[in-house]
């Protein structure tokens, strides 16, 4: 802990020094100092913690946090929220666990067997319409974002439980002569010893970054959240962009849903419930600013590594669950802590250019 | 303090009830206010006069208590005080009504009044007495408001009455009043002046800033004028006339250029037809009426008017930002209107808007991408962006509009108000636009940045841009532009040429004829 709060008074010295690489270095820094911290900790006390297969399965389990935390970081680069992506993650898992049960068409007394990629297609679509109705109501019905994905994270969760009636599917496997094998791919299996989770994170990861630093419509994201007027006078399509952010984050949750429910062979109504939570909390941790327009995906997967290994390792060193909540909250309290002060640091060294205008403005 | 000056105050206790002693108040490296002398009689309405930016409004925070003065003293009854927030020198007995009232609309007249001092019985809040009181006040201010009404309910000028009586209720002996008649019809102000002669023979003291020079005539005992936040003048009202409000007001102008010549005025490029805008805030009326007008290219036309004209809504309904009731707008003889603003930046037209901080900057961004942020789409191919062709539009908008900034990488907090200024203008300048539309370029910037600005503009146009800029400062208007355009209550009242006088400029705004 002691490491990350000299990493935020080094970083606010830098933005004095108006020196912007070293500040944005240090700034993720932050979260990169503290999971050094939360590494060597827990590996001096516990034997187990330090090895290539225990930082193996904690990905596997930081993959899915990060999936949501990436969606998320989208929509609060804007200056929204997703409540929605936990049920989201849940209603993707089952609808996939659904498809894989085969799909009767009594008109046509004919059961179809749909392929996993077929079955993948469908459940991002799952997830794509949840975010689409999220966009459209906080873009075009100006319902506040907090409220409309709040819904939806209700609306979602219900279109779960009763589409299984409250029951799990466990059965995700497949049958060789149906051509639906593979699910179990998804999430369980490993490419050159790697968790297929991982990868899927990284290379959504990969496809969020380059979204953000290289295309039009990161810049979009980052002004929309930045200062929405500026934006739109300047013809940003605010609204479509709105739009866009929740419906990729609707396809991040359910492609977390797929590696979930593929890591645990069963796909449950009431999975990843509370996991709204942690993927806010991992796009704090990694220096996003609530209010929009600041944040990395660099910093976010830093910020969901910090939350699973901190989790993680609580586990391994048989820490109570209830600590580990206590733990958890009070890394999540923190980083908003330094994070309010760097900005407000930032905001100060503004304050001397800026306030003229405001004040011969109220003339 | 020397002797002599002792004496000095003194010999005007009787008279000065609170002095402002050399005042001087700098927001980073920019001076709102250089040294202020400003005293307010008793029992007598002193007036300030000045233009936008000149430092009234900043001055009325310091006595009010808003902001804290960077050196000088102020002194009431003779006695040296500070102030660090507007409920201490509330106490002290000096309440302000901003210009924007501060009142919950969503609360009723008597819980707005005694907002933050409720008076506690046994019980909980004694709301019999505070409605006891409220009725009291309101009958000393002979207006018959309920004291159970909501103020949302309330006409503006009712508003302001219950802001006055708030004041009352503390027991205000200096009552601060900042442009409060700017939003009120004109039996309202009737209404309000007749209170005013009452606080007055009450023996409370106000000051008054008002923009409608000849109103505020009527009413004022003295008049102060600042200037670029310096006090020009001061003179009992039986010394002055309009004439001498408007030369100090004035002064003697930098230049800030004279209108490009030589070059081809163009075709009509931009036409603007019976445009009409409702207000939001009053049904039936209209912020813009009716309003035609057309500008060629290479032509700088000026639209000068008062606060709430509706130059504002015309720009930005113009640009696409407001819609219109009626009327047309077309850009080289076809219609936008029903164009969104993207789409009307990609046909070449482009605001300027009012408030940088505001409608202008992403805080957030770099100056880079701020200046890059309406042209991403001419360094964009297959949706993925070309830093190496964005960095070249960013440097060319940086020595086109002259930033001062250390690059591209530049965070937008590190400018001065000029510079930043200078970055939305290029920004909306790199979309290499037709017509441009500015909403008061030249607010909160200084004199060297405002002529820089004004350079920019006649380049523009020599090269065939078609400008239209918007000003509530008279001096401006005698600059770059061929034409002056004057907007008052949502119309054109006048149009001039380059060689009209400011008096002629500021009687066709209403601004010098009795108001209303």
């Amino acid at each position: 802990m002691s490491d990350t709060t000299t990493a935020a008074n080094q970083a606010r010295a830098g933005i004095k020094s108006a020196d912007f690489d070293i500040v944005k270095l240090l700034l993720e820094g932050r979260a990169f100092f503290a999971l050094i911290a939360i590494i060597i900790t827990f590996s001096m006390l516990s034997p187990v913690y330090f090895s290539v297969n225990n930082f193996l399965i904690m990905s596997s389990h930081v993959a899915i946090f990060g999936l949501l935390a990436l969606g998320m970081l989208l929509v609060i680069l804007t200056g929204g929220i997703d409540l929605s992506v936990g049920s989201t993650l849940a209603l993707a898992g089952v609808v996939a666990g659904f498809l894989m049960q085969g799909v009767s068409l009594e008109m046509f007394g004919v059961i179809l067997y749909p392929p996993v990629w077929v079955v993948v297609i469908l459940t991002c679509a799952v997830g794509a319409f949840v975010g689409l109705i999220n966009g459209v109501l906080v873009a075009f019905f100006k319902v506040p974002a907090f409220v409309a994905t709040l819904g939806l994270l209700y609306v979602a969760r219900g279109v779960a439980l009763l589409m299984t009636n409250g029951l799990t599917y466990n059965n995700l496997g497949g049958r060789p002569e149906l051509g639906n094998t593979g699910f179990e791919w998804l999430g369980f299996n490993r490419l050159l010893g790697v968790p297929i989770g991982v990868v899927v994170l990284v290379a959504v990861a990969v496809l969020c970054s380059l979204l953000l630093n290289r295309s039009a419509l990161g810049r979009w994201i980052y002004s929309t959240g930045g200062n929405e007027r500026a934006a739109e006078l300047s013809g940003v399509p605010v609204k479509r962009v709105k739009v866009t952010v929740y419906v990729l984050s609707g396809i991040c949750s359910a492609i977390a849903g797929l590696v979930l429910s593929s890591q645990l062979t069963s796909a449950g109504p009431t999975a990843g419930t509370t996991y709204e939570l942690t993927a806010i909390a991992a796009v704090v941790i990694g220096g996003a600013a609530l209010t929009g327009g600041r944040g990395t995906v660099r910093g976010t997967l830093l910020g969901a590594f910090v939350i699973g290994f901190l989790s993680d390792g609580l586990v391994i060193i048989g820490v109570s669950s209830y600590w580990q909540t206590v733990f958890t909250g009070a890394v999540i309290v923190l980083a908003v802590l330094l994070n309010s002060i760097q900005y407000r640091g930032r905001r100060r060294a503004a304050a001397a250019t800026s306030s003229p205008q405001t004040g011969k403005a109220s003339e | 303090m020397t002797l002599h000056d002792m004496n000095g105050v003194r010999e005007k206790e009787s008279s000065v009830v609170l002095s402002a002693r050399n005042i001087a108040k700098s927001f980073g490296n920019i001076h709102a206010l250089k040294g202020v002398n400003f005293d307010v009689h008793r029992g007598e309405v002193t007036t300030l006069f000045g233009e936008n930016g000149a430092g009234k409004s900043t001055l009325m925070k310091i006595l009010s208590g808003v902001i804290q003065p960077s050196s000088g003293e102020i002194v009431l009854e003779g006695r040296p005080v500070t102030f660090h927030s507007s409920s201490e020198a509330r106490d002290l007995g000096i309440s302000i009504i901003h210009q924007e009232l501060s009142l919950a609309p969503n609360m009723n007249v008597r819980d707005n009044i005694f907002m933050g001092r409720e008076i506690m019985g046994p019980g909980g809040v004694d709301y019999a007495e505070e409605e006891k009181q409220t009725r009291a006040l309101m009958r000393e201010l002979e207006e018959d408001i309920d004291p159970l009404t909501l103020v949302e309910d309330l006409r503006l000028g009712q508003q302001q009455l219950v802001e006055i009586a708030r004041a009352l209720s503390v027991n205000a002996r200096i009552l601060i009043m900042d442009e409060p008649t700017s939003a009120l019809s004109a039996s309202e102000v009737e209404v309000l002046f007749k209170v005013v002669h009452d606080l007055k023979s009450r023996g409370v003291s106000i000051v008054y800033i008002s923009h409608h020079l000849e109103e505020a005539l009527q009413i004022t005992d003295h008049a102060v004028v600042l200037r670029d936040g310096v006090m020009t003048a001061s003179a009992p009202r039986s010394e002055i006339n309009l004439e001498w409000i408007v030369r100090n007001m004035v002064g003697e102008n930098f230049d800030l250029g004279s209108p490009p010549e030589g070059h081809r005025i163009g075709e009509v490029a931009l036409s603007i037809r019976d445009l009409t805008v409702p207000d939001t805030a009053r049904k039936g009326r209209n912020v813009v009426d009716g309003v035609s007008l057309d500008v060629r290219a290479g032509e700088i036309v000026c639209i000068y008017g008062l606060m709430g004209a509706g130059r504002t809504e015309m720009l930005e309904c113009v640009a696409g930002r407001l819609a219109n009731a009626s009327g047309m707008v077309s850009l080289l003889g076809h219609d936008v209107s029903s164009l969104s603003i993207a789409e009307r930046i990609e046909e070449g037209l482009v605001l300027v808007p009012e408030d940088r901080q505001r409608d202008g900057l992403v805080q957030t961004m770099t100056v880079g991408k701020n200046l890059s942020l309406a042209s991403i789409g001419a360094f964009t191919r297959n949706s993925i962006i070309s830093r190496r062709r964005e960095r070249s539009l960013v440097e060319r908008a940086i020595k086109n509009v002259t930033i001062k900034t250390s690059g591209g990488e530049a965070e937008i907090g590190s400018l001065s108000g000029g510079n930043q200024q200078k970055v939305v203008i290029g920004k909306m300048l790199a979309t290499n636009p037709k017509v441009v539309l500015l909403d008061e370029p030249s607010r909160g910037i200084d004199i060297g940045a405002k002529a820089e600005v004004f350079r920019l503009l006649a380049e523009g146009a020599r090269r065939g841009l078609a400008v239209i800029y918007s000003t509530s400062e008279v001096g401006e208007c005698l600059s770059i532009a061929h034409r002056i355009v004057v907007m008052r209550r949502g119309r054109i009242s006048a149009e001039f040429s380059s060689d009209v006088s400011k008096e002629e400029i500021m009687a066709a705004s209403g601004e010098a004829v009795n108001a209303i």
